[in-house]
């Protein structure tokens, strides 16, 4: 469940600082970090990138202030240019709150923004609450062991807020016009960024917006009753359900570790695949394991997965002890075979 | 052209520790903290092997690693991290845990790192994992970056190659997707999500040429100093929520097949 911030007493100037996609829009977690700041009462909104000033116009109605840097060099995400216009903006802003989507360009600028700011930044929140006059952070510690609240009295406070830890409202139309602020910002960047590559031959990893999480385990690649190993069955029992169910596809850390190490066994799964702790810990609403074992370290990659079943041969298995809804215990390439046969 | 590279890199619980916050009078800490197996942070130490297959290629580069962390601790950690490959340790004595402030420890860092003579910017890469396996914030390697007066910071990087002096990486982006760019030159900090390389045997001759002189710089380890003023963690709890799993034995494979297609259509 979201955990907004009830409009109240807290003393904080907020600014919302998004960028725009390659396409000029604005993205799910820019929207998820709109409704959560229109949720607080008052704010500014800064916008950096693409069309950032159209994008402006589309965004949520309530906004008091309009920033924008919109030159051709902030259009793609780099390090240089995006805390180079992260900085300006805030600066500009005179924010004491900053609440920021946690996508891959901004976590890489904004903590450059706030060093160079003397400011602070907690990033991964998932939760926002007035104590008192002030407003404390929720979010996780130890990969998603432990969970914890984050209070602060530096400023700016940029505040990045994990994507899928609040629900994005529909954009109202804006009330009234207000003039957007167009910033200029000279830059000389180092770096050309060459564009987006997919590692996996054509096979989907972690998908955000399916229901369902696979994960294939270990257990896939080794011996089975009749004393082999049957790599070629895996492989298809994993990816005819992974098309047919247009689920997300996700594995431990062993069975991409024997991946990467070159031995033939199932090349389409790389360690963008991997969930846990040194992997993702992604958002979906139900989870599948197969042929995994279900210890800690690849668990806390669960956290935020609602409803969670496993097939495995050992009926004591980590997912027995409590971390999975069900254990069923059958041999997962029977259940597959079956599984993907109706999903025909 | 050699290069001069330097890793930021922690120490966390092993993960197979049941971890379980206590509250103290400064806030939380790890129960039985000091008591727990420790290793070198896995994400930074895949940094570390990155850094050393980068030197190994690029001879007269050298390769120093940057710990915050309880000296004790970390002594035992380097016991089998300095085995892996020949490094310089700069260490400093301070808490290792998850609930300090990557602020704070990101100006010691830079600090520790500024004080480090000889450091020639055009052969200087900044190295540290993309985020610790205690505080996970993944902000101490670009706020060092920024610190040291670095603008070119990649986040999650599974790929660097050199082409022509010019720094070409693959960074983690949102939906399973690589982003490849391209950096002129160095200075340039690199925040390493797995990479590719595996885990380097153990060389005990290395270790034990490595551990000569780190036994006097973890001795000589200054005290970070950390104050934590205006930061504090006022709750940290163990998530409540245990499943009562159903484990389910003895029912055919079809049967299985259409319990879960019914879950997973629900
Ligand atoms: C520092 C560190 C970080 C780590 N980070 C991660 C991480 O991010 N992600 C991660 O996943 N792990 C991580 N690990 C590793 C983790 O501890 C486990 O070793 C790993 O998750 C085990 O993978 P697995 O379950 O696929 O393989 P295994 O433990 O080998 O389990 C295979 C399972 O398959 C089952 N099986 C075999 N055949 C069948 C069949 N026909 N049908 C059904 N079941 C079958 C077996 O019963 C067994 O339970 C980390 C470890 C360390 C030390």
């Amino acid at each position: 469940m979201d955990q907004r911030l009830m409009q109240g007493k807290h003393m904080e100037k907020i600014l919302v600082l998004l960028h725009t996609e390659a396409d000029g829009s604005l993205g799910r977690a820019a929207r998820e970090c709109l409704s959560l700041a229109a949720s607080l009462g008052k704010y500014d909104l800064a916008i950096s990138g693409a069309d950032a000033s159209a994008a402006a116009n589309s965004a949520e109605g309530s906004a008091e202030r309009i920033l924008c840097i919109a030159a051709d060099e902030f259009a793609v995400p780099r390090s240089s240019t995006d805390s180079a216009a992260a900085e300006m903006l805030i600066r500009t802003s005179g924010a004491t709150l900053v609440l920021a989507p946690g996508t891959s360009r901004w976590s890489r600028a904004l903590p450059m923004a706030a060093a160079r700011l003397g400011g602070v930044i907690d990033t991964h929140a998932v939760g926002l609450e007035v104590v008192g006059d002030s407003i404390q952070v929720k979010r996780w510690f130890y990969r998603q062991r432990i969970e914890g609240t984050v209070a602060r009295s530096g400023s700016p406070w940029i505040v990045v807020i994990e994507p899928g830890a609040f629900t994005a409202t529909e954009a109202t139309p804006r009330q009234a016009t207000i003039e957007t602020q167009s910033l200029e910002l000279a830059v000389s960047p180092r770096t050309t960024v060459e564009g987006t590559i997919s590692t996996a031959a054509g096979e989907q990893t972690i998908r955000p917006d399916a229901a369902l999480l696979f994960v294939a385990g270990a257990g896939w690649t080794k011996k089975q009753k009749d004393g082999q190993v049957h790599f070629a069955d895996a492989a298809d029992r994993i990816q005819t359900f992974v098309h047919k169910s247009k689920c997300s596809l996700g594995s431990s850390k062993s069975l991409v570790d024997l991946s990467s190490e070159g031995e033939a066994v199932l090349p389409f799964l790389t360690h963008l695949h991997q969930v846990g702790q040194t992997g993702s810990t992604p958002r979906h609403r139900k989870g599948l394991a197969t042929c995994c074992h279900g210890e800690e370290p690849h668990v806390v990659g669960w956290r935020f997965i609602n409803e969670r079943r496993a097939v495995n041969l050992d009926p004591n298995c980590g997912w027995a002890r409590g971390k999975a809804d069900v254990l069923y215990v059958a041999d997962a390439f029977e259940v597959m075979k079956e599984l993907n046969a109706l999903l025909d | 052209m050699p290069y001069q590279i330097i890793v930021c890199g922690g120490i966390a619980p092993d993960p197979l520790q049941t971890l379980e916050p206590a509250m103290g009078p400064a806030g939380p800490a790890l129960k039985n903290e000091m008591m727990l197996p420790a290793v070198f942070d896995p994400w930074a130490a895949h940094a570390l092997y990155e850094a050393a297959h980068l030197a190994r290629q690029f001879p007269g580069s050298s390769i120093r690693v940057v710990t915050l962390a309880p000296k004790a601790k970390l002594q035992q950690v380097m016991m089998t991290v300095a085995q892996k490959l020949p490094f310089e340790l700069i260490p400093i004595d301070g808490p290792g845990g998850g609930f300090t402030d990557a602020v704070e420890v990101s100006k010691v860092l830079a600090q520790a790192i500024s004080a480090i003579p000889g450091i020639d910017m055009s052969q200087f890469l900044l190295f540290g994992g993309w985020e610790s396996a205690t505080r996970g914030s993944g902000c101490v390697i670009p706020m060092v970056a920024a610190r040291l007066g670095i603008e070119d910071c990649f986040l999650a990087v599974d790929e660097l190659k050199i082409e022509d002096g010019a720094l070409v990486i693959k960074e983690r982006v949102e939906g399973g997707l690589l982003q490849v760019s391209r950096c002129s030159a160095p200075p340039a900090a690199l925040a390493w999500a797995t990479g590719s390389l595996p885990e380097p045997p153990n060389h005990p001759q290395t270790g034990m040429a490595n551990m000569r002189a780190m036994m006097p710089a973890l001795q000589r380890a200054k005290p970070a100093g950390l104050t934590g003023e205006g930061f504090s963690v006022p709750q940290a709890t163990l998530p409540a929520q245990q499943r009562q799993t159903q484990v389910v034995k003895d029912k055919p494979a079809a049967e299985i097949s259409r319990e879960l297609l019914e879950w997973i259509k629900g």
